[in-house]
This record gives structure tokens, C-alpha cells and sequence, in this order.
């Protein structure tokens, strides 16, 4: 065969590089403290994600301590057990969850992964964290003023929200409403800055099909969650105007302690749609970055290109757009007109069919694959498991007739903690296992990672899985204590004391992970630039960790997309993003 | 919710119809090659700014129809107590008319580069705009005097709510104005970074007169049917 060079990139004039603002930091304050630089501000917003979830972490603790061994623990009375519920989920949910993954991921991998040199508004994107930062102290102020936080449930259903007898009525619940508006301000700067970043800001080369599929994810995640916390913050300002200044938007002429409140007529149905407009969406503007990560995952570890990419790509957008339609499946029980029900049970149903095809895709780009068991890797498997089993859990519950009888049972609460609790907590687990080489150039410990991995997998299951049962029984959720009812057995309540102790073993687990990351930023192996051999842009970083404005002086250009793994002929089994065609053409002219 | 779904209708045409010009159907693994080979489908070559704002006034939309879809269902039930649109809403809308003409007028002398013509245009926007604000506040004092106060009917407190989120938008829009004058202020000759601005500002301004104009349609009761139509739709 004559060897004739693929002359791919004659005739393409040398790569404009446009005079980019880029900021440049002129002190200690402005470099690592009140930086514009998207790395620092992703570690910024990665610690104070993870600081706030640690104290979620704790609060779950305490939670398990009193529904395991009810009675014992005599520092936890019944309004402080609403507060640590009401805290651990609107904490994990919003203030760890999405600002972790749009935040910290967003902000580190979006200019990286696309080839940019910072994102377009770096001003705008240095604002974002502090607002962040203020919504995260605000939330945590909560805990020190007279009352305490709110103990309403993480929902915040008025008027139970706003009356006198829940806990936090007098300052919690005013700041929590403060921490949220607050953090919806923090999170449309920086989600601006995402989503052009993306649109505008893409290296030469690089088409929306070449994009990996971690930009997708978070791009279109954002895309949602710009749609979406609009709702919130509507349903926030009219409940904190309820409270404050005595209007009705949601709360309904009722009785208060004996004597009739000053309000009337409104519709705490209304709150409960605005709310769930956001809350679904929600759902998935967490899970759309973990199934973007996760793919990339999969594909890197098991040395193979990911199948379906175009479907991969199509699901993620169509369960973006679906997901604004089946906000009512949480109402069911609600007093909503009925046949609604109708119409988003079908919708949700539909739901499932993109994200099956999803899994079936990244079991495809397992099979045969060349698994390497890396702790990225096993932390991915482990999220295609609990995620399956979330997700079928979620087609029980999204029939109406089915989801009648379980709900406000601990079936719910086994299911959510499953689908978005435990399933993205693997993929930020397996990410940061994944990129930790490229922010700090080091390794993490191979070995504490895998005892890590075990016992968080292993753990999250034992966890939650017997929860379904508890909840089949009629075991309800939010309860602080179950007293003796004839209808949960005796072995009911063992099981809960299992679960409580299995839950204080994963926690201790994390405490192994923290050691593990500031050991290995001194201890660790350098990694090089490359450790994974993987494909995308970030990789392929003249400096390691990545340095200002990322790119020397040219931007990269793309000549491929992301997954080129295993290219039968290629000299190694990967090609990076940026490697010219006529390259490894001529590789494969050598080797056949 | 009728109004957000069918704002989220539209949202979905617009990006439908810009990812079909994207070659979603393409197979990157079959496309290994250079740049240029699939014209079009590059980053896009708006300035950043013109994007962001694109994507801003989504966001700021979807909180306004948000209100909006808030309003029509409250407005249902049978506490509601439709109260009179002081006259002076006239003026104001009238005034916040004169405001966009006037940075309208202001976006073409920056493409003419009539920098006196650019400031002029500016200053008479960012006046009109002011006394837009004033007017509102007075319209707000003329309620209260008359005893419609912010809690004693849900249909007082949308009023007071709706007008001041539309007012502190157009105060935000206020502090891009002073900067954008600033810029004029320190160049003789029109910048392309100068016209940038002032168009930026210019479709600001548009957008939130259109805003007004629906508000304004909501509280004087003529959209009433409108809203019935809509929520029927989803009831």
C-alpha cells in the first residue's frame, strides 16, 4: 500500500490567537483569594460546597442516631430532629450538589475542556462565588440565631413554614428564604458565564459533536437550572413576603394558636407548583453533569470509545427538555385537580426511556472494553448500580395509583437518596479521584481510595436498599420517633438501629478521603500530565496544574472528538483532541 | 403554570432550531479532520456580551412569567379584589416610552458616530428612566394615601411586587448606563467597544418597556381574558 500522508491541515492559516482581556493578578489577595482565574474559583466553590456537606454529613448522623436508637440520645429532642432534616436536605441538594458540580466542575473543566482560556466573564464569575459564599454563611447563621433554623422540611410547604410550632419560625426561616434568594443570584452570574463560555468561547475545531460529554451535561444542565431557579426565587420572595409583611400569596385564612392569623385566601397549592417547577428540573440539573462525567469516566478507564455518542448527546438534551414537564409527580397526594396526575404520570414514564438508553450505553462501552479497575472507574460502576436501582424505584413511584399508598414513607426516602443522594455522590467521588491529578499534579492514595470506594459503595447500599422495605411496611419518613405501632414489626426496629450503624461506618469512611486529599497534595505521586492517557483538551495542558490563562500562547485546535480510545493502527491506544490527522495517519500507513 | 409552559415552549423552538443548524446528526467518530471542513458550526461570533445579555433576558423573562403565571392562579380565587390603576401609571408608561426612544436615538448616532449625539441620547434615557422610578414610588404613596396596602389584598400585594421587580431591574439597567456613559464620557471618537455598549444597553431598555407593557396589561385588567384563556387551558 502506498503510504500517501493524510494532508489534512495544508492550507489552513496558522491559528489566530484573539487578543484575549485576560486579568492578570498583581498580588497574594488577588491571585488566590479575590480571583478571576475559573481554577481558583472551582476550588474556592469545590471547599465551601464541601465544608457546608460535611456539616449535612453530621446533621444525617444525628439523624440516624435518634431513628436507630430512639430515646437514647437525650440532646436530640423532636423540633431540633425537623431542623437537622430540613437542613441536611436543602443543604446536600442545593448548597453541596449543584454548586459542586456547575460551580466547582463547571468553572474547572468548561475553559479546559473546551480550550478556552478562562471563561468570557471572569468579573462576573468572581462574583458568583462570593455571592455563593455569603448565601452558604447565611444558611449557616441559621444555626446560632434564637430558634434555630427553619425545621419545615427542605420543601418549605407553607403555611406549616411559616406558622408558629415549627421550629425556626422566628429567624430561620426568614434567612433560609435570604440564604436561597441569595443563592440564586450567586448561581445566574456564574451560570452565564457556563453557557457562553461554551457558546462562544470553543476552540477552533471543536463543534458541539466534538464536545466531550461532561461539557454537555453541565452545559445543558445549566441551561435548565437558569430556567428553573427563577421559580425558586419567585416562590421565596412571595413566602418571605408572607411572613414578614402579612400578605397571602400562599397562606390560607386558618387558626393559629386558638385565634384566627391575619391571613386569608391563599393558595399553599400555588407555592407547592412553583416549588416542584423548580425541584424537578432540580433533580436533573444534578444528574445531567453526573452522567456527563460519568461517560468520560467509563470511556477513559475502559480504554474505549463511548457508544452511541450522538444518542448519548440527543438523551441528554431531550431529558433536559422533558423534565420541565413532570414537576406535579411530586404532588400527587396534594389535592391538585386529579386527572393531572394523568398527564405527568405519562410524561415521567416517558422520562425513563432517554435515561435507559443512557445506561444501556454505558454498559455497551464496557462490554469487551479494556476495564481497568481504576478507583475513577470502580466509583463510576458503582453509580451505573445505585442509579439503576434509584431509577426503577422511580417508575414504581411515578404511577399514581402506586405512589398513593408510599407516599411520605421511607420508600420515597430510599428512592431519592438512591437516584440523586448516593448515585451523583459516586460520580463526584470517581471525578475527583479522576481530575485530582490535573489540580494539584499529584495522585491520590491508590490503596485508601479503594478502601474508600468499598466502603462507601458497600455501605450506601446497606443503607438505603433495606430502607424500601421500611417503607413497603408503612414506615413514614420525617418522623422523630415511630412509638409502638401495630403495624411496624419489632424487626423493623432493628433494622434501623443496622442502618444507623452502617451509616456512622460510610461517615467515618469520608474522613479517610479528606486524609487522602491533603496527604497526597504533599505525599502523593506526581502524575505528570497525562496520568490517564485520556483524550480531552484538559489533558493536554502545556503546564500541570494548568497555568494562567491555560494555554502558553497558542490555543489548542481540535482535530477530533473526545473518545478516539483503541483506534485500531494508532501508535498508542489514545488520541488526543488536538493531534493533527496527518500524524497518525502516518502511524497507520507505517504499521499496515 | 400555563403561562411558564408555553414560555418554555418558545424557549425550546429557539433551541431546537439553533441546535438543528449545529449537525447533531453528524458521527464525530467518522470525522477526524481539520478545522473548516463543517462551515457554520463553530463558536459563535457574537461578541460575549451580546450573548450574555441574550441568555440574561431569558432568565429575566422566565422570572417574569413566572410572576405572571404566579398572579393568574391567585387571581382565581374568590378573595381577589381588583384595585384602581392609579392614573399617574400613564404618565409613567409614557415616560419609559420617551426612555427607550431615546437610547434608541442614542444606538444610532453610536452607528453614525455622533459621539455629543451618543451622549446626549444617554443622558435623556438615563433621565426619563429616573423619573420612571419616581413616578412609580409617587404611584405607590397615591395607593397607601388611599388605603391599598401592600397586605390587605392579594391583588394590592402583586401590584406593589410586580412594579418593584420591574423597577429594580431597570435600576440594574441604570448602573450599565452610567458605566456605558462613562466610556462615552472618556473617548472623542466612537469605539467599537463604545457601540457595543450602547447597543447592549439600548435592547435592555427595549426589553424592559415590553415587560412593562405586559405588566401594565395584567394590572389594568385587559389581558383578564387573556389569562382566563390560558388558565382554562391547563384546568
Amino acid at each position: 500500500m502506498v503510504d500517501v500522508p493524510y494532508d489534512g491541515i495544508a492550507g489552513i492559516p496558522p491559528a489566530e490567537v484573539p487578543d484575549v482581556e485576560l486579568y492578570h493578578p498583581k498580588s497574594w489577595w488577588t491571585r488566590y483569594v479575590f480571583s478571576q482565574d475559573a481554577k481558583v474559583i472551582a476550588v474556592q466553590y469545590s471547599l465551601t460546597a464541601s465544608a457546608i456537606g460535611l456539616v449535612a454529613l453530621v446533621l444525617s448522623w444525628l439523624m440516624r442516631l435518634q431513628l436507630g436508637f430512639p430515646g437514647t440520645f437525650s440532646f436530640i429532642d423532636a423540633n431540633q430532629y425537623l431542623q437537622f432534616i430540613t437542613m441536611h436536605g436543602m443543604i446536600m441538594v442545593i448548597y453541596l450538589l449543584t454548586a459542586l458540580f456547575l460551580g466547582g466542575f463547571g468553572n474547572y473543566l468548561i475553559p479546559l475542556m473546551v480550550g478556552a482560556r478562562d471563561m468570557v466573564f471572569p468579573y462576573v464569575n468572581m462574583l458568583s462565588y462570593w455571592v455563593y459564599l455569603l448565601a452558604v454563611l447565611v444558611l449557616a447563621s441559621t444555626f446560632f440565631v434564637p430558634g434555630g433554623p427553619t425545621g419545615a422540611g427542605w420543601t418549605l410547604y407553607p403555611p406549616q413554614a411559616i406558622l408558629s410550632g415549627t421550629p425556626g419560625q422566628d429567624w430561620g426561616i426568614i434567612l433560609m428564604m435570604a440564604s436561597l434568594i441569595l443563592f440564586i443570584i450567586g448561581f445566574t452570574m456564574g451560570g452565564l458565564n457556563y453557557v457562553v463560555t461554551v457558546l462562544q468561547a470553543r476552540t477552533r475545531g471543536m463543534t458541539l459533536m466534538r464536545l466531550p460529554l461532561t461539557v454537555w451535561g453541565i452545559f445543558t444542565a445549566t441551561v435548565m437550572a437558569l430556567l428553573a431557579f427563577p421559580a425558586l426565587f419567585v416562590a421565596s420572595v412571595m413566602l418571605l413576603l408572607d411572613r414578614l409583611l402579612g400578605t397571602s400569596f400562599f397562606m390560607p385564612s386558618l387558626v393559629e394558636m386558638g385565634t384566627l392569623s391575619k391571613y386569608s385566601g391563599g393558595s399553599p397549592l400555588l407555592f407547592q407548583h412553583l416549588f416542584w417547577f423548580f425541584g424537578h428540573p432540580e433533580v436533573y440539573i444534578v444528574a445531567l453533569p453526573a452522567f456527563g462525567i460519568v461517560s468520560d469516566l467509563i470511556s477513559t478507564h475502559a480504554r474505549k470509545n463511548i457508544f452511541g455518542y450522538r444518542m448519548m448527546v440527543w438523551a441528554i438534551v431531550g431529558i433536559g427538555a422533558l423534565s420541565f414537564v413532570v414537576w406535579a409527580h411530586h404532588m400527587y397526594v396534594s389535592g391538585m385537580f386529579p386527572q393531572f396526575g394523568y398527564f405527568f404520570a405519562t410524561t415521567t414514564l416517558i422520562i425513563a426511556v432517554p435515561t435507559a438508553i443512557k445506561v444501556y450505553n454505558w454498559v455497551l462501552t464496557l462490554w469487551r472494553g479494556d476495564i481497568h479497575l481504576t478507583v475513577p472507574m470502580l466509583f463510576a460502576l458503582g453509580f451505573i448500580i445505585t442509579f439503576v436501582n434509584g431509577g426503577l424505584t422511580g417508575l414504581f413511584l411515578g404511577n399514581v395509583v402506586v405512589d398513593v399508598p408510599l407516599s411520605d414513607t421511607m420508600f420515597v426516602v430510599a428512592h431519592f437518596h438512591m437516584v440523586m443522594g448516593v448515585a451523583p455522590i459516586m460520580v463526584v467521588l470517581g471525578a475527583i479521584y479522576h481530575w485530582y491529578p490535573k489540580v494539584t499534579g499529584r495522585m491520590l492514595n491508590d490503596v485508601l481510595g479503594k478502601f474508600h470506594f468499598w466502603v462507601t459503595f458497600l455501605g450506601a447500599y446497606l443503607i438505603f436498599f433495606p430502607m424500601h422495605y421500611l417503607g413497603l411496611l408503612g414506615v413514614p419518613r420525617r418522623y422523630f420517633e415511630l412509638g409502638d405501632a401495630a403495624f411496624i414489626p419489632p424487626s423493623a426496629h432493628s433494622l434501623n438501629a443496622f442502618i444507623s450503624v452502617v451509616a456512622l461506618t460510610v461517615g467515618f469512611s469520608q474522613m479517610v478521603f479528606l486524609f487522602n486529599l491533603v496527604w497526597s497534595l504533599f505525599r502523593g505521586e506526581p502524575s505528570g500530565g497525562n496520568p490517564w492517557r485520556a483524550t480531552t483538551l484538559e489533558w493536554q495542558t502545556p503546564e500541570t496544574p494548568p497555568g494562567h490563562g491555560n494555554w502558553g500562547k497558542e490555543l489548542p485546535i481540535v482535530y477530533r472528538w473526545a473518545y478516539d480510545y483503541s483506534v485500531p493502527g494508532a501508535e498508542q491506544d489514545f488520541i488526543p483532541q488536538n493531534q493533527p490527522p496527518r500524524a497518525t495517519r502516518a502511524a497507520q500507513g507505517a504499521a499496515s | 403554570m400555563s403561562a411558564i409552559v408555553l414560555f418554555l415552549a418558545v424557549i425550546a423552538v429557539i433551541a431546537g432550531w439553533w441546535l438543528s443548524h449545529q449537525r447533531l446528526t453528524a458521527k464525530p467518530w467518522l470525522e477526524e479532520g481539520p478545522i473548516g471542513d463543517f462551515p457554520g458550526t463553530d463558536a459563535m461570533t457574537w461578541p460575549a456580551a451580546k450573548i450574555g445579555l441574550g441568555v440574561f433576558l431569558a432568565v429575566a423573562s422566565a422570572l417574569f412569567v413566572l410572576f405572571i403565571s404566579a398572579y393568574s392562579m391567585r387571581m382565581a380565587m374568590v378573595d381577589w379584589r381588583a384595585l384602581p390603576v392609579p392614573r399617574l401609571l400613564w404618565f409613567n408608561t409614557g415616560v419609559l416610552v420617551l426612555s427607550s426612544v431615546a437610547l434608541q436615538w442614542s444606538y444610532v448616532a453610536a452607528r453614525r458616530d455622533d459621539t455629543d449625539g451618543v451622549m446626549i441620547g444617554l443622558l435623556a434615557g438615563g433621565a426619563a428612566a429616573i423619573i420612571f422610578l419616581a413616578g412609580q414610588l409617587l404611584a405607590w404613596q397615591q395607593l397607601s394615601a388611599a388605603g391599598y396596602f401592600m397586605a390587605s389584598n392579594p391583588a394590592n400585594s402583586f401590584f406593589y411586587l410586580l412594579t418593584a421587580v420591574h423597577g429594580l431591574h431597570l435600576t440594574g439597567g441604570l448602573v450599565a448606563l452610567g458605566r456605558t456613559s462613562a466610556k462615552v464620557w472618556r473617548h472623542d471618537a466612537a469605539t467599537a467597544e463604545m457601540r457595543l455598549s450602547v447597543e447592549l444597553c439600548t435592547i435592555y431598555w427595549h426589553f424592559l418597556l415590553l415587560v412593562w407593557l405586559v405588566l401594565l396589561g395584567l394590572l389594568t385588567g385587559w389581558t383578564d381574558n387573556f389569562v382566563d384563556i390560558c388558565r382554562q387551558l391547563l384546568s
